[in-house]
């Protein structure tokens, strides 16, 4: 009897496994892999689930409250103020503080930062080949800091602990002081330890020396691509340019058609051994760490190791949205990704 | 002596006053130290150090087409508030009822994914303070609607693994009242065995699933305090119902009948358990289905069958007495697998298993006498051997399934 009623129970399940079609009728059996198929999407407009880019439709973060805006990031050149010197040279000055800060990372996702001037990435730090820097630091956290500078300068003004200026405890000040050499795209960080979290938790920025006779005129903007790990596990929950997630998504870029775009691409994304920018539709010239007036590749993919940086240059000419990523889709789809918008 | 003289006046008014007064005042200072420290907020305690604790339990799986429901309990001290989801390493869109989740709370999260039949796939719910909550879907298989065809095939099941077996199993009746004393002794002893097997199983699985789900409620304790309740109740039932039966018949000792009833309680609440495990293991896609494991239940379920009819014995039963008992303890099947398969809840399959073990405990200590020789000897080398036999059979169909 037993032996009877089993296969009934065997007929039931199949007709229940087997998944049902818009119309009802039986498409696939379970288990059949070459009938697998993805579900069908919610109706469209339940949740924005078709072709779903980022957060949920009208969330984004209080930018005001951060203090800062990817849009404003993207363009903003911090020259600092400068003098001449009775030798002729040109004298420039910035000065930096650290803050601790709480920046929305995510909507909805408070996070506590550490920064250089309360945003991230810190100012995009522009000077000339040859000029004397200087860069008064002073340290308004509550954590010890640094700032290491990439570029050519003697070891007392490296930023490392128990090396020259060192250690800037709490409340302290000191002033970096060095050439702009060589000229190129560079960047600063913290290098007090543990590293990883004076870095992660937003102690950086691009650090610009323009070469003597300059480069074309361009459209320019600042990419930082950076990364927040909100629970510590060492890994990172959110990707991003310029540290808000899909910014450029919910903002695209706006450039004007075949006008020649420079982008000073830095990457300091912590815990991924590398990141990468994949521009749509379109190919670059790469100045690898832009200490070359001439490209060294024409492509549309660049991969960076963290400090590894480069000029981007291209002119896009279609009208059009067009979008830019990560060319890791893990990144791409928790935050790092965005448009630009080509009009004439 | 000046002493005692002082209390006995104050003794003396104590006595005036009625009882219920006195219960009531201690009880309404109580609330009344509880609301001040209330709204003193615990003076001279500080406020608490430290962040947040944020603990979530994912309680229940929906998979629909292009959807993936969750909802989601929070555990622990303090509101926890989720602000985003990422599923496979990408941030989806979703609307939950209520963001910010208060103690104890539930809310229901859906997100919108295009999930693929037969992946796996693990959700992370970001919330307010960025710490992460992780939640596996080990297989993605949709999760069944709940129409009449359902619970029609959740009832084939209960049917097949419950209701048949144990009616089967209860053929044996003429078998057993034709056996000489010493080998219903062995049966006794063998259904002993079943039924001890039963109850460790009903207590491992009860803490497995307990530790699956919302702690907040108790988790393995649940398991716990249902057998102690089961235990107390049918042990309270049994005692009024031999009262009964020796105000009625003028009998000395609980009857045969009253026995079977404990053991087709008893072993009713074990099948609700298995019912559970078989619903709520086919509702998330995990329970391969077919002809193997309906067989494997139906022929470790049998064997309870011959546990309800060994106490009966002597007697002779009707037979509408003897359906009402296979009812009893195959019928559960069925209400568990609906609950399993459509309302899982893991405390209160923890406390149902609980329940389980404290059923089976109780029926134990009924049968024990009857195992027991005129010398008074329980543990005779026949009884020991169908005590073992007893395990030896469970342990045995046991490995045909595995849910």
């Amino acid at each position: 009897m037993l032996a009877a009623v089993a296969p009934a129970v065997g007929a039931g399940v199949a007709a229940r496994a087997g998944l049902l079609g818009p119309d009802g009728a039986e498409v696939a059996l379970a288990g059949d892999a070459a009938h697998r198929h993805a579900s069908q999407p919610l109706p469209a407009g339940a949740h924005g689930g078709e072709g779903h880019l980022g957060f949920p439709p009208g969330e984004q973060v209080a930018h005001d409250a951060n203090g800062f805006h990817p849009r404003e990031l993207l363009r903003d050149f911090d020259h600092g103020r400068t003098r001449r010197l009775a030798s002729g040279r040109v004298l420039r000055e910035w000065e930096l503080v650290a803050q601790d800060k709480e920046i929305e990372v995510a909507p909805g996702v408070e996070f506590a930062a550490w920064t250089y001037n309360g945003r991230i990435p810190g100012p995009t730090l522009r000077c000339r080949e040859g000029e004397k820097l200087r860069i008064k630091f002073g340290n308004g956290s509550s954590h010890p800091h640094t700032i290491h500078f990439h570029g050519i300068h003697p070891a007392e003004m490296d930023g490392v602990p128990g090396i020259g200026l060192g250690v800037v405890e709490p409340g302290k000040t000191v002033t970096y002081e060095f050439d702009a050499e060589p000229f190129g795209l560079h960047l600063y960080h913290c290098h007090m330890t543990p590293l990883a979290d004076h870095i992660h938790k937003g102690m950086y920025g691009a650090f610009l020396i323009d070469p003597r006779k300059g480069r074309p005129e361009a459209d320019e903007m600042v990419m930082v691509m950076n990364g927040f790990d909100t629970n510590f596990d060492r890994s990172n929950e959110i990707y991003a340019v310029n540290s808000i997630p899909f910014a450029y998504v919910n903002e695209p870029i706006a450039v004007k058609r075949n006008e020649l775009v420079r982008i000073y691409l830095v990457n300091l994304l912590e815990f991924d051994l590398v990141n990468s920018l994949h521009v749509h539709a379109n190919f670059f010239h790469y100045f690898p760490t832009g200490t070359s007036l001439q490209p060294t590749e024409l492509t549309d993919t660049v991969m960076l190791c963290q400090g590894q940086r480069g000029i981007l240059e291209l002119r896009f000419p279609y009208e059009g949205r067009y979008m830019f990523h990560a060319h890791q889709s893990e990144f791409a789809q928790l935050g790092w990704m965005g448009f630009f918008e080509v009009k004439d | 002596m000046e002493a005692r003289g002082a209390v006995e006046p104050v003794a003396g008014a104590v006595r005036r006053v009625p009882a219920w007064v006195l219960g009531l005042v201690p009880l309404l200072l109580i609330v009344l130290g509880i609301a001040v420290l209330a709204a003193l907020g615990g003076p001279g305690l500080g406020e608490r150090t430290g962040p947040p604790v944020e603990e979530l339990s994912v309680e229940r799986t929906v998979l629909r087409p292009g959807e993936i429901e969750l909802t989601v309990r929070n555990d622990g001290p303090d509101a926890v508030t989720i602000a985003q989801v990422i599923v496979n390493d990408s941030y989806v869109g979703f609307s939950a009822g209520e963001r910010s989740i208060g103690r104890l709370d539930a809310t229901t999260v859906e997100i919108a994914y295009p999930w693929v039949e037969g992946e796996a796939y693990e959700a992370q719910l970001l919330t307010s303070t960025g710490g992460t909550v992780v939640h596996e879907i080990p297989v993605a298989v949709e999760t069944p609607d709940r129409d009449a065809s359902f619970f029609g095939l959740m009832a084939l099941i209960g049917l097949y693994v419950g209701i048949i077996p144990v009616t089967l199993g209860m053929l044996w009746l003429p078998f057993v009242r034709r056996i000489s004393a010493t080998w219903l002794r062995f049966l006794l002893a063998l259904t002993i065995g079943l039924l001890a097997f039963l109850a460790i199983d009903a207590m491992l699985e009860g803490i497995e699933v307990a530790g699956e789900g919302s702690q907040a409620f108790g988790g393995a304790s649940l398991v716990f305090l249902g057998a102690a309740v089961a235990y107390l109740a049918l042990t309270a039932v049994g005692e009024w119902s031999a009262a009964r039966g020796r105000a009625t018949r003028g009998g000395t000792s609980a009857g045969g009948w009253d026995v079977a009833l404990m053991v087709a309680i008893a072993i009713g609440l074990h099948n609700l358990g298995e019912g559970l495990a078989i619903g709520s293991a086919y509702a998330v896609g995990a329970l391969a289905l077919g002809a193997f494991l309906v067989i494997g239940f139906a022929i470790h379920n049998t064997t309870e069958g011959l546990a309800i009819v060994a106490p009966i014995a002597s007697g002779s039963p009707t037979m509408r007495r003897l359906a009402l008992l296979g009812l009893i303890a195959g019928a559960p099947a069925i209400v568990g697998a609906w609950i399993g398969a459509s309302a899982f809840n893991s405390s209160v399959a923890a406390f149902l298993l609980g329940a389980g073990v404290g059923a089976i405990a109780q029926v134990i200590r009924q049968l024990a006498p009857a195992i027991r020789e005129r010398s008074g000897t329980a543990l005779r080398p026949l009884t020991v051997l169908g005590i073992l036999a007893g395990f030896a059979i469970l342990y045995a169909t046991s490995l045909l399934v595995s849910v």
